[in-house]
């Protein structure tokens, strides 16, 4: 048989965001394809419901490992399970999220399955003919777009950039099978442990997953003018970003760093203020649907990549522009 | 407490130009560098080192050339240096590159953690970490951020995902992947670069590996690169200039429709 598989993701019971933006990559797949689309959940005591919605957004069927002890990612056990649903299913292609799970477990699997993989794909496209999963995706710092297949084995793997496609809608009249697939005790590891989480601050965001991102660099001169684009990021429901600079002075914490030795993002809306674009900075943001650059300088190279540029001083521009925000939404609620 | 960290030579990016016509990178003249994040492992080994005692073996799987990152390594503080080169090895994806390395830390001797970079700036994909801990069947922790504890036979680590940090528990031997956060890396002392400058490097082979030549190179690799293609990076965008109150206002009007128009507002 010949599916496409996507491995959803939850937390808490929950299934995350790019479950679903899988499952409109894999329903375009397994169409041409002429095949159906499985989602693999691995997790514990998640409700029937939670999981129908995987059906109404694509999925065909889809197979719930349910244990306590998948409740957290631990790779290994994930991997067992994947390892061994792979030799009983024999998929034609697997698709993960190229997220901080996705991006451990795939390469792991990969490995034990023979299996090509590639990395943080933001195109997929069935060859002619062959079949072959056709991955395309950026590389060397964005500057290449690389065409990747693999010839000669199945299944052919590969994780898909967050925010890359967006979910289909939610059909409550179509039909799959939810089917419980009960595994082998040993396939559990007991080798590595959950001890559990840690959050510093309340606000927490995954920039990868933020539709807006707002973010500064040396041009805020200091990290308490964060507070300018922390004001405006709330006005547009974004989440803030900064660019290395600002993270190696220590304006702000590094799991808001984009760029080559921080994050890649894809978000609708990426406001950059006072960073200039470096090489490293624009290979994070380059798949942003729109940017948008506020810098003083007419020469940045943030201005070439820029949808809308303004060239002029952030720190008269960023408060007007909140404040105007503020006014737009009133009107689109009283409208 | 003896470690291995595998480490890349990668392209010099910091000083590298854009062409502005066709937006592709000016790679001429570009020196190489040890891939930057695996400079964070180097680092934390080098800590651990300096607390527990033992040895750094570093290994880099490239031509000749790789020599030089190897010996950057040994000039930070890395004690031994082995080169994990072929021809044989040409054209290797990262499945192959992962069965290699691993390869190559087995006959390397036995380490108590194995520490990588979470990827290599020129690549990109993160996959060799994983990779070498699934051939070596080595419990794996991906982007560590900070190592709580550790004594001889277990740590705890904090691992960036995306909901905050995750703290996990893992037996020794492990393999980790770091991030930046966990320690800024030093730079090279004048003894360290005599050192390493003087330091026999020995090279591991297919042969003298005894590797599966079905497993190596080109061959051993499941993708195949289709095409190569330069996007165009220029957007083209509209650019404006806002000087005084009049056009900064007339700049915030003409963002705000804009952004309208594309359905953002």
């Amino acid at each position: 048989m010949s599916f496409v598989w996507t491995i959803a993701e939850q937390r808490d019971g929950r299934l995350k965001n790019v479950s679903f933006e899988l499952l409109s990559r894999g329903r375009r797949l397994a169409d041409t394809l002429g095949t159906s689309l499985a989602s693999i959940v691995m997790g514990s005591g998640i409700e029937q419901s939670e999981l129908e919605r995987l059906i109404q957004q694509g999925a065909d069927e889809v197979y719930y490992v349910n244990d306590r002890r998948l409740a957290d990612f631990v790779c290994e056990s994930y991997s067992n399970i994947m390892v061994f649903l792979l030799k009983q299913y024999h998929p034609h292609s697997v698709l993960a999220a190229a997220t901080s799970l996705g991006r451990t477990l795939m390469p792991h699997v990969a490995v034990r399955a023979k299996a090509g993989l590639t990395a943080d794909c933001t195109e997929l496209d069935i060859e002619a003919e062959t079949d072959n999963l056709l991955q395309t995706r950026p590389a060397i710092g964005g500057n290449i777009m690389a065409t990747i297949k693999s010839p000669y084995h199945r299944p052919q793997m590969a994780t898909v950039r967050p925010k890359s496609s967006r979910p289909l809608p939610a059909d409550p009249t179509r039909i799959g099978k939810i089917i419980e697939v009960s595994v082998p005790e040993e396939l559990f590891d007991s080798r590595v442990s959950v001890i559990g989480y840690r959050r510093d601050d309340e606000s927490f965001v995954n920039i990868e997953e933020a539709e807006i991102v707002v973010a500064g660099g040396r041009g805020l001169r200091k990290g308490d003018n964060f507070k300018l684009l922390r004001d405006l990021a709330e006005g547009l429901g974004a989440a803030v970003g900064a660019s290395r600079d600002a993270v190696d002075r220590g304006w702000i914490e590094y799991p808001r760093q984009i760029g080559l030795s921080g994050k890649t993002i894809s978000p609708k809306l990426y406001v950059a203020a006072g960073i200039s674009g470096s090489i490293q900075h624009l290979a994070g943001i380059k798949t942003a649907e729109t940017i948008v650059s506020i810098n003083n300088d007419p020469e940045a190279p943030i201005h070439r990549i820029a949808d809308f540029g303004i060239v002029g001083d952030l720190f008269e521009i960023i408060p007007r522009l909140t404040k105007r925000l503020g006014r737009e939404r009133k009107g689109s609620k009283t409208a | 407490m003896n470690i291995a960290i595998p480490i890349k030579q990668v392209p010099e990016t910091s000083n590298v130009k854009m062409d502005p016509e066709t937006g592709t990178m000016i790679r001429d003249g570009v020196g190489t560098v040890v891939n930057p994040l695996d400079l964070y492992a180097i680092e934390v080994g080098i800590r651990l080192k300096e607390r527990f005692g033992g040895r750094i073996t570093v290994l880099s799987m490239g031509p000749r050339m790789a020599l030089s990152a190897i010996r950057e390594a040994l000039a930070m503080g890395c004690d031994d240096g082995i080169l994990v080169s072929d021809r044989k090895f040409a054209g290797s994806d990262t499945w192959a590159t992962s069965y290699t390395l691993a390869q190559a830390i087995r006959k390397a001797g036995n380490f108590d953690l194995v520490l990588c970079g979470e990827r290599a700036t020129d690549g990109d994909t993160g996959q060799v970490g994983p990779g070498i801990a699934a051939w070596m069947d080595l419990p794996l922790a991906t982007y560590v951020s900070r190592i709580d504890e550790i004594d001889a036979k277990s740590l705890i680590v904090e691992r960036l995902v995306e909901e905050g940090y995750q703290k996990l528990r893992l037996p020794i031997p492990a393999l980790l992947t770091v991030v930046k956060e966990i320690a800024a890396p030093r730079l090279p002392t004048l003894g360290g670069k005599k050192r390493a400058k003087l330091a026999e490097i020995p090279t591991f082979t297919a042969e003298n590996m005894q590797l599966d030549e079905s497993c190596i190179g080109l061959n051993g690799s499941p993708t195949r690169v289709v095409k190569i293609q330069h996007p165009k990076v220029a957007r083209e965008g509209v650019i404006v200039r806002a000087a005084d109150d009049e056009s900064i206002d007339a700049a915030i009007e003409n963002l705000v429709e804009f952004l309208r128009g594309k359905k953002i507002l």
